[in-house]
């Protein structure tokens, strides 16, 4: 009988190939990719011990370091806080074109993809090095690299949420005879607004992190110090910088944990 | 009448108005504290502008020459590479990091142990990440794979934690139930509900990987930052851009096949 040889099997016959093919090529990927860096499996060996040497040299941290880190630390803040806000500034009109239901054609649609794209994938360091060379180094062109970045951020995700409006909200403003900027104020901000608030509070705990690097190109923050450290093999000091950082980064992550439950 | 004199107003998450100014108040002085503090005047800002519409003259069009074609060529498959082998090195090490960060499996102090590590890694940003591990390691693509390795266990583990966690007992129950081993109850209680969101988070985290790899050459650890801060030192800006195209190119790509795969497997 028939029945009596069938077997129960997880995947049919494509899927199986499909899945068996998949995991090759992985294999053949990650196998080619180390061996075109020519990484020997000494590699693997040595960087737990080097790690470990490193670690050994930061302790303890430099307590008394803590007075010269301040100030930057507190320009990092302002650099993440005014960028955020900059962002947000460029980041409103960018979503109302780059959302299907708000933008006036498909010129301005793409545009405002564009915008995003090219936003999101440049990251925040290359954005320093060019308005490092626009503004001059300095928090300035730190605080712009950071509201450049977050633009296609802010917009792709607010325009995401601008296009699952209620859109017979924004006719009503419309119908009642509200001007396109009315129509903008009364019908779809304070539909997005909690969305608004709470974005931006993340965006704003993200780039907390990210200027902490800009120092790194000259743009300002922490970072400056934190290169000048390690370019002097000054470890304890490195190390109370990092711990400055996490103690910074996790502070603003409880914030905007804590203001993103009050809106949601 | 006191009734008929209350007007409606519009309920507020801040519960008093005086509370609501007052957190508004607060964060626009920030604001104006921040921007006295960095030094943000309109005459400069004004003045960079002016300055910027003339760089913007100098990055295009983008124009190589045929040797620095070869450069990026070389240097982008690095990148892509480092992000590949990375991404498989920290999934691997994510694996048991995640399953002992996972509040229903794991006993308290390992527990806090692995959660406090992925803190750590999440806290602080490749590149400064990068730059301790290229002076532990030395320069190179295995500096950046050290680092892109140690970002994405943080990512990594979190989130395989996350759902560990969110796992339905029921099955594992069940497979106790039937008297397997701890090590079966894992395995044919707890794998096969975290698989799929498995398959899916390891794309995404190659395709951030992938992007954090073109960058953290810029303090030397390897991929095709090292040519981008290069050609910025050199006031090479038509070359800048060639770079950052091609960096922009790679990056959608990438992204592009995250999504497909995620879409299919989700």
């Amino acid at each position: 009988m028939s029945s009596e040889t069938r077997r129960w099997e997880r995947f049919d016959r494509r899927r199986r190939l499909g899945r068996t093919v998949g995991w090759l090529v992985a294999l053949v990927v990650f196998v080619g990719s180390w061996q075109f860096l020519d990484m020997s499996l000494v590699a693997a060996e040595t960087v737990p011990r080097e790690v470990n040497d490193l670690l050994t040299r930061m302790y303890p941290p430099d307590v008394a370091y803590t007075d010269e880190i301040a100030a930057p630390l507190v320009e990092t803040l302002h650099i993440a806080a005014l960028g955020t806000a900059g962002a947000l500034v460029l980041a409103v009109p960018v979503a109302l074109i780059a959302a299907e239901n708000t933008t006036p054609n498909r010129a301005t649609y793409w545009l405002g993809k564009v915008i995003v794209t090219v936003s999101r994938s440049v990251n925040t360091i290359i954005w320093a090095l060019i308005f490092v060379v626009v503004f001059g180094s300095g928090p300035l062109a730190g605080a712009v690299a950071i509201a450049f970045r977050s633009v296609g951020f802010l917009g792709k995700l607010l325009g995401e949420e601008i296009e699952e409006i209620d859109f017979g909200q924004v006719e009503a403003v419309r119908a009642a005879g509200a001007s396109p900027v009315q129509t903008l104020l009364y019908g779809i901000l304070p539909q997005v607004k909690p969305a608004l608030v709470g974005l931006s509070v993340y965006r704003w705990d993200i780039n907390v992190r990210d200027s902490t690097i800009l120092g790194f190109v000259g743009a300002g923050g922490i970072g400056v110090q934190l290169f000048r450290s390690v370019n002097a093999f000054a470890w304890q000091s490195v190390a109370m910088i990092l711990l400055v950082i996490l103690g910074v980064v996790i502070v603003s992550e409880a914030v905007s944990a804590y203001a993103r439950g009050l809106v949601r | 009448m006191a009734a008929s004199e209350r007007t409606w107003q519009r309920p507020s998450i801040f519960g008093r108005r005086e509370i609501k100014w007052g957190v508004y108040a607060a964060v626009v002085g920030f604001f104006v504290w921040s921007a006295w503090g960095v030094g943000a005047d309109p005459s400069r800002i004004f003045r960079g502008l002016g300055r910027g519409a003339t760089l913007l003259g100098d990055f295009f069009p983008p124009d190589v020459t045929p040797r620095q074609t070869q450069r990026i060529v070389d240097k982008m498959i690095e990148s892509v590479a480092m992000a590949m082998v990375a991404t498989v090195t920290g999934i691997a090490l994510s694996v048991p990091i995640g399953f002992m960060a996972a509040e229903n499996l794991s006993p308290k102090p390992l527990y806090y142990l692995n959660r406090g590590f992925i803190s750590i890694s999440r806290a602080f940003n490749a590149i400064i990440v990068a730059i301790l591990v290229v002076k532990a390691v030395g320069l190179g693509p295995l500096a950046g794979i050290v680092t892109i390795t140690f970002k994405t266990v943080g990512f990594f583990s979190k989130l395989l934690a996350e759902d560990i966690e969110d796992i339905d007992p029921g099955s594992v129950d069940a497979v106790r139930a039937a008297g397997a081993s701890p090590l079966q109850m894992l395995l044919y209680g707890v794998v096969p509900q975290i698989v799929p969101r498995f398959a899916g988070l390891s794309v995404y985290r190659w395709d951030i990987n992938i992007r954090t790899s073109t960058v953290v050459g810029i303090v030397g650890a390897g991929g095709i930052g090292s040519v981008l801060l290069t050609a910025f030192n050199r006031y090479d800006y038509q070359y800048v851009s060639a770079i950052l195209l091609v960096i922009v190119l790679v990056v959608l790509v990438a992204e592009g096949v995250s999504a497909i795969v995620r879409r299919r497997y989700q």
